[in-house]
C-alpha cells in the first residue's frame, strides 16, 4: 500500500514520485496500470489546460478578460487525480482547477464564461457531477464529506474527489472535514494542491507541520505526499485512495506538491513576494514536459503530433473565447431567476419596479 | 496637509497611531510582508517590525479569535479581513464573543479592537467580493460599525475607532479606495463615532447614504438641483449606533426621506432608518419614506452587476417620485 510505503511521518521516501523531472521512470514497480488511450487523453487535457490558462492570462492582460486565477504548473496534480475517478464520481473543486474541470467535463466555454463574469458559466452538463467553484477558502470540504455520507446512507457507489489549497488547510473547516470523514468513514478523497503559496504566504508560514499529508494522521485516516508535478504519482495515489473509498474503507488525504507558476490572480503581483530563481527552478519540473517525454519514449506520442495538437487547441481556445466575448451582458431575468424554485412576491415586485424604471427612463 | 486617497489615508492613520501607541498590532492574511492585497498596511512591517505587523495563516476565525485574546491581554489589535465576504468564518467569533465580552464579564474585560475590511460592489469582482453586509454586524449588540466615504473622514473616523475602548468594525468602500484624492491634515484629529455628517443642506428632500453611495447621490443631487429640487444630503458615517437626531431634524425640515444603500433591501439598513423616521418625524412627512437599495439577490457576477449597482439616474428618478407624490 502506497500510504504505508510512503508514510508521511517517515523521513525516508516521504514523497511518492514515479516520473522524475526528466520524465524517466524512478521505479518500474510503482508505475500504475493505465491504458494507452487514457494516458494520451490525460496528456491532451493537460495540454488544453495549459493553453487555455496561458491564453486566459493574455486575454486579461489585453483587457478582454476579467479577473482570472491561473493554474499553470498544476495540470498533473489535477488531471492525475481526476483521471483516477469514474464518471459517476463527484468532483468538489476549490477555484483553481481548470484542468480537472476540463477532464471531468465542464466545458471550456462555460469555464471561460464564468471567469468572464457570467453566471451561465456555472451550468454543468447533466451527467457531470461537479459542484460550483467555492471561493470562500476551505468551506467546500465539508460538502465533499456530506456527499459521501449521503452515498453511504443510500448505498450508492460513488467516490468524492475534493480539492483544497495549502492555505485552505489552515481553516477550521479543513479540520472539521477530515474529522467528519474519519468518523463517518466517508468515501472522500481530499487532494491538497500544495502550490507553495497562498497569495503572498509561503506554505512554511501556513503551518509548522513538515508535510501537509501528515495531518491525516491526527484524524486516523491515511495520508500521502506525492510529487504533484508527476502525473503518474498523483494518479497512483488517487487510484489507491479511490479503491479504498469504493471498498468502504473511508477517506484519504493526498498532498500533491506542486507549484503555481503564474500569479495568484490577475490582480496579484508575485514579484513582490517570490524570487525569479524559485519560479525558474520549478519551471524545470514542468509536469507537461515530463509527461510528454514519457509518452514519446513509450511510442504513444510524437513531437509532430504535439505540434498539431497545440495548433488545434490554439484554434479551439481562440474560437471559444471569441464566442464568450460575444456573449455580452447578462439579461436582467438571469440575476433574479435562480434564487428560488418559485420567485417570492417581494422579489417579483423588485424585479417589476426595476423594469418599469428601465422602461420609463431607458437604460 | 497632503493629498491622499482613501487607502493612503488608512495607511497614514495606521502608521501615525502605531507610532504613538506601541500596544497597537495589525495583522491578517497577506497584511505583513505584502502590506495587504490593497496595500493598506504597506510599509508597516518594515517600520514597526514583525511583532507589530504580521501575516497570519489563512483563517478568519483564528484572526478574530486571537484578536479577542490579545485585546483582553493588554494589546490593541487591528485585524484585517481580506474581503468582507470572507469574514463569515470569523463571524462566529464576532457574534459569539467580540460583541459580548464586556457584558458577559460584567465589565471586567473589554475589547479595544478595530476590525478592518473592504466591502461593497462596483469593481467587477469575483464571487464573494462585492457584498455589503453592514447589517450583519449592526444587528449585533456591543459592536460599533463605521463606514467612511472620504479620505478626510477615513482618517478622523479610523483614529476615533482606534481610540475607542469598544470593538469597532471599520468597513472600507473599496470601490473608492483610489477613486479620488482629498487634503488630509498631517496632525492627529478624530471624528466622533455615531455622528452623521450633513454633506449639504437642502429643503425639499433628505437623502441618507454612506460609503461609495455618497458620491453617486452627489451626482444625482446635481441633476436634481438643476431641476430646482433642493436636497439635504446626509452621510451616515456610522451604521451602528445610528445618529437619529440628525436624521429626524432633517426630515422634520424637508418632509421627505430617501435612503440609498448597496446592501440588500429586505431587513436591510434602510428598513431601520425608515423606522426611525416614522417614529421621529411622522407628522412632518409629505411622502412615504423610501429606500433605494440592492435587490434581494446575490450580487451578480460582473456581466450582470450593472443591474444591481445603483446609478445616479435611478437615485434622481426615485427622488422625483417623492417630490411629486
Ligand atoms: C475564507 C476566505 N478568506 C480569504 C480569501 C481570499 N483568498 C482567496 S485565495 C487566497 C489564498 C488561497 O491559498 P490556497 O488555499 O493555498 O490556494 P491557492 O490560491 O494557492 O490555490 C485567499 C487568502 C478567501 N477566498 N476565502
Amino acid at each position: 500500500m502506497l500510504t504505508k510505503q510512503f508514510d508521511p511521518l517517515k523521513k525516508k521516501n516521504r514523497m511518492l514520485q514515479i516520473l522524475d523531472k526528466e520524465g524517466n521512470i524512478v521505479d518500474e514497480k510503482l508505475v500504475p496500470n493505465i491504458p494507452d488511450d487514457q494516458l494520451v487523453s490525460m496528456y491532451k487535457t493537460m495540454l488544453l489546460g495549459r493553453i487555455a490558462d496561458t491564453k486566459a492570462l493574455q486575454y486579461q492582460r489585453q483587457g478582454r478578460m476579467l479577473t482570472y486565477a491561473p493554474n499553470k504548473g498544476q495540470e498533473a496534480a489535477q488531471v492525475g487525480s481526476v483521471a483516477a475517478t469514474e464518471q459517476s464520481d463527484w468532483l468538489v473543486p476549490a477555484f483553481r482547477e481548470l484542468s480537472a474541470w476540463l477532464h471531468k467535463g465542464w466545458t471550456l466555454e462555460n469555464v471561460y464564461l464564468y471567469w468572464y463574469g457570467n453566471e451561465r458559466g456555472s451550468e454543468f452538463p447533466e451527467d457531470v457531477k461537479i459542484l460550483p467553484v467555492s471561493v470562500p477558502i476551505g468551506s467546500q470540504l465539508n460538502h465533499a464529506v456530506g456527499l459521501g455520507m449521503a452515498s453511504n446512507i443510500q448505498g450508492k457507489d460513488e467516490v468524492v474527489l475534493a480539492y483544497v489549497g495549502d492555505g485552505g488547510t489552515s481553516h477550521g473547516e479543513f479540520h472539521e472535514a477530515l474529522n467528519f470523514s474519519g468518523v463517518f468513514n466517508t468515501p472522500t478523497v481530499i487532494v491538497i494542491q500544495n502550490n507553495q503559496w497562498a497569495i503572498s504566504m509561503p506554505t512554511t508560514k501556513q503551518t509548522k507541520s513538515q508535510t501537509l499529508a501528515q495531518k491525516a494522521k491526527a484524524y486516523g485516516i491515511p495520508g500521502i505526499q506525492v510529487d504533484g508535478n508527476d502525473v503518474l504519482a498523483v494518479y497512483a495515489a488517487t487510484k489507491e485512495a479511490v479503491k479504498r473509498a469504493r471498498n468502504g474503507e473511508g477517506p484519504t488525504l493526498i498532498e500533491a506538491v506542486t507549484y503555481r507558476l503564474g500569479p495568484h490572480t490577475t490582480s496579484d503581483d508575485p514579484t513582490i513576494y517570490r524570487k525569479d530563481e524559485e519560479v525558474e527552478e520549478w519551471s524545470l519540473k514542468d509536469p507537461l514536459t515530463r509527461f510528454q517525454k514519457y509518452l514519446i519514449d513509450k511510442g504513444l506520442w510524437s513531437k509532430e503530433q504535439d505540434e498539431n495538437q497545440r495548433e488545434e487547441y490554439n484554434d479551439f481556445v481562440n474560437k471559444t473565447f471569441k464566442k464568450v466575448e460575444g456573449s455580452g451582458l447578462v439579461p436582467l431575468e438571469d440575476i433574479f431567476d435562480y434564487h428560488y424554485e418559485e420567485m417570492p412576491s417581494q422579489l417579483k415586485e423588485q424585479y417589476e419596479n426595476y423594469k418599469r424604471y428601465l422602461e420609463e427612463e431607458g437604460s | 496637509m497632503a493629498l491622499m486617497t482613501n487607502i493612503q489615508a488608512i495607511a497614514h492613520t495606521l502608521e501615525q497611531q502605531m507610532k504613538k501607541d506601541e500596544k497597537i498590532v495589525t495583522f491578517g492574511e497577506d497584511v505583513g510582508f505584502e502590506g495587504g492585497v490593497f496595500r493598506a498596511t504597506k510599509g508597516l512591517q518594515e517600520r514597526f517590525g514583525e511583532e507589530r505587523c504580521f501575516d497570519t495563516p489563512l483563517a478568519e476565525a483564528g484572526i478574530i479569535g486571537s484578536a479577542v485574546g490579545m485585546a483582553i491581554n493588554g494589546l490593541k489589535p487591528i485585524p484585517e479581513i481580506q474581503f468582507s465576504g470572507f469574514m463569515l468564518p470569523g463571524f462566529n467569533q464576532i457574534a459569539g464573543h467580540v460583541g459580548r465580552m464586556r457584558n458577559r464579564s460584567r465589565g471586567r474585560y473589554h475589547l479595544p479592537m478595530v476590525i478592518r475590511m473592504p466591502y461593497g460592489g462596483g469593481i467587477r469582482a469575483l464571487e464573494h467580493h462585492s457584498e455589503s453586509q453592514e447589517v450583519l454586524f449592526a444587528h449585533l449588540p456591543g459592536i460599533k460599525v463605521v463606514i467612511p466615504s472620504t479620505p478626510y473622514d477615513t482618517k478622523g473616523l479610523l483614529t476615533a475607532a482606534i481610540k475607542d475602548p469598544d470593538p469597532v468594525i471599520f468597513m472600507e468602500p473599496k470601490r473608492i479606495y483610489r477613486a479620488f484624492k482629498q487634503d488630509v491634515p498631517e496632525e492627529e484629529y478624530t471624528i466622533p463615532i455615531g455622528k452623521a455628517k450633513i454633506v449639504q443642506e437642502g429643503t425639499d428632500l433628505t437623502i441618507v447614504a454612506w460609503g461609495a453611495m455618497v458620491r453617486e447621490v452627489q451626482k444625482a443631487v446635481k441633476t436634481l438641483e438643476e431641476e430646482g429640487i433642493s436636497v439635504e444630503l446626509i452621510d451616515l458615517r456610522t451604521i451602528s449606533p445610528i445618529d437619529k437626531e440628525t436624521i429626524i431634524n432633517s426630515v422634520q425640515k424637508t418632509g421627505r426621506f430617501l435612503v440609498v444603500h448597496e446592501a440588500i433591501k429586505s431587513y436591510g439598513p434602510g428598513a431601520e432608518l425608515i423606522s426611525i423616521v416614522n417614529e421621529g418625524a411622522f407628522l412632518y412627512l409629505e411622502a412615504p419614506p423610501t429606500r433605494l437599495t440592492g435587490f434581494d439577490v446575490i450580487v451578480p457576477l460582473p456581466k450582470g452587476e450593472h443591474h444591481y449597482i445603483i446609478e445616479p439616474k435611478r437615485i434622481a428618478y426615485e427622488a422625483r417620485k417623492l417630490i411629486k407624490y
